[in-house]
């Protein structure tokens, strides 16, 4: 056999073997697809209603939703969405889905909760890859640090507060991870200026049209 | 094709020629999650399905595949399969995947997993390929789990810490605190708490085999005097 004859056939195997095994990944990715959207809304859903609790409004908060777009604020050039709690068609809390970009290994999606008084109902995060056992305190499920932000605001601390404390702030970093919580500490910040200077812009504009796919 | 018994090949994955102990492959995944028990268990499950699989589907396409391409095959076959077991995990076992999301990546950097389709898979039956595959995902596991196991102690002082997250509100009740009011051991939990640690599991099981090794050669010097 020529080495033209027998390099023509492993190329053609090759080929053939990327065709299968990419074809199984879209395959198996368009049958998930749906149920994993659906997965990430229920859950979604459920991390509003721990900021924001089901008896503090009466609006449906997963279609009272409009998206903003502040790369200096909120950290991503992208569409951010921003939920609205009403009660009795009266504002009672925006929950703005921010980024922190500059987290220890990636962006760092968050849900900062702020009530229309400007004060944080809560902060969570949603996303993250920080390093399991080190910067993963974040994460409420890990450990108690991001009930720290409950009830703070733009001045409770005072703007030089607004650091962890080896920065000269209040907020506490962890042993051997401090660059995930002066992420975090300086997006709910900006997130806060944003709401500051957005208010009622935030609470005026149209919701989106429904049957939005969560991303 | 060789041939090779069961309990051979459970015993090379189990201790002989266990992943982590011995070939000292997959490292990377290794060291860096192996800080708590439940990380290491999670990572562990996750490894040992990926090894079958990838094993399996190896071993049923190796007569097709020419000895000068089979290397790009089998990273396209193990890429594939942790991208599928990432997407059903997805959708079936969503709260265990927002545990375990991150890991799971990991696992194509594991060189266990190419390693057995390239010596073991591509030149035996599936049945053996499989067999072979879950007791190399065992025996890397079980160094996990010790390896968590240690660091947790040392570096947090608790045991099975938020194994709720992995069996549920059972889970809360599972975490072991031996000592009250320790305050960790920062190193056990970096990096090079990882290296030390695999280091004294290498150390013991060493010990353990030269042991055994003596104890034969004993029995073999004596036999010619009790005859």
């Amino acid at each position: 056999m020529s080495l033209l004859r027998h390099m023509t056939i492993s190329a053609v195997l090759l080929g053939l073997f990327a065709i299968v095994g990419t074809a199984m990944v879209a395959l198996i990715h368009d049958a998930t697809a749906e149920r994993i959207a659906a997965n990430h809304r229920a859950f979604l859903l459920k991390s509003l209603h721990i900021l924001v609790p089901p008896e503090q409004h009466d609006n449906d908060l997963f279609t009272d939703v409009i998206t903003v777009t502040n790369k200096d604020l909120l950290g991503t050039d992208k569409p951010v969405r921003v939920y609205r709690a009403r009660r009795n068609e009266n504002p009672v809390a925006a929950i703005i889905n921010a980024v922190a970009p500059d987290g220890y290994s990636g962006s760092i999606e968050l849900l900062v909760a702020i009530r229309y008084d400007g004060t944080l109902a809560g902060v969570r995060v949603v996303k993250h890859k920080e390093t399991p056992g080190l910067g993963d305190g974040i994460d409420a499920s890990r450990s108690d640090w991001i009930l720290a932000f409950n009830n703070r605001s733009l001045t409770v601390p005072e703007k030089k507060g607004w650091a962890v404390k080896r920065d000269g702030g209040i907020f506490d970093q962890f042993t051997g991870a401090t660059i995930s919580p002066r992420a975090i500490v300086n997006a709910v910040y900006r997130s806060l200026l944003y709401f500051d200077t957005h208010k009622d812009e935030l609470f005026e504009k149209p919701s989106m049209p429904t049957e939005v796919k969560a991303s | 094709m060789t041939d090779q018994s069961y309990p051979y090949i459970i015993n090379q994955g189990l201790w002989n020629n266990n992943a982590a102990l011995v070939q000292i492959l997959g490292l990377c995944p290794l060291l860096a999650v192996s800080n708590t028990v439940i990380n290491s268990l999670g990572l562990g499950l996750a490894t040992t399905l990926t090894l079958v699989a990838s094993n399996a589907t190896v071993s049923f396409i190796r007569r097709w595949v020419r000895p000068d391409i089979r290397i790009p095959v089998f990273v396209l076959i193990i890429a594939s399969v942790v991208t599928i077991i990432e997407l059903a995990m997805n959708a079936w076992f969503h709260e265990l995947y927002l545990i375990l999301g991150i890991f799971i990546p990991l696992i194509v950097t594991n060189c266990t997993i190419i390693a057995r389709a390239e010596s073991f898979a591509s030149k035996n039956a599936i049945i053996p390929s499989i067999v072979d595959g879950l007791f190399m995902g065992i025996g890397f596991m079980a160094v996990l789990v010790i390896l968590g196991a240690m660091r947790e102690l040392v570096g947090f002082g608790t045991l099975m810490s938020h194994a709720d997250l992995m069996f549920g509100e059972i889970g809360k009740s599972m975490t072991i605190q031996p000592w009250e009011q320790y305050t960790g051991y920062l190193l056990a939990i970096l990096p090079p708490g990882a290296f030390l640690g695999l280091g004294f599991i290498i150390a013991i099981k060493n010990i353990i085999d030269k042991r055994r090794s003596r104890k034969v050669q004993k029995v073999v010097v004596s036999e010619p005097e009790m005859a």
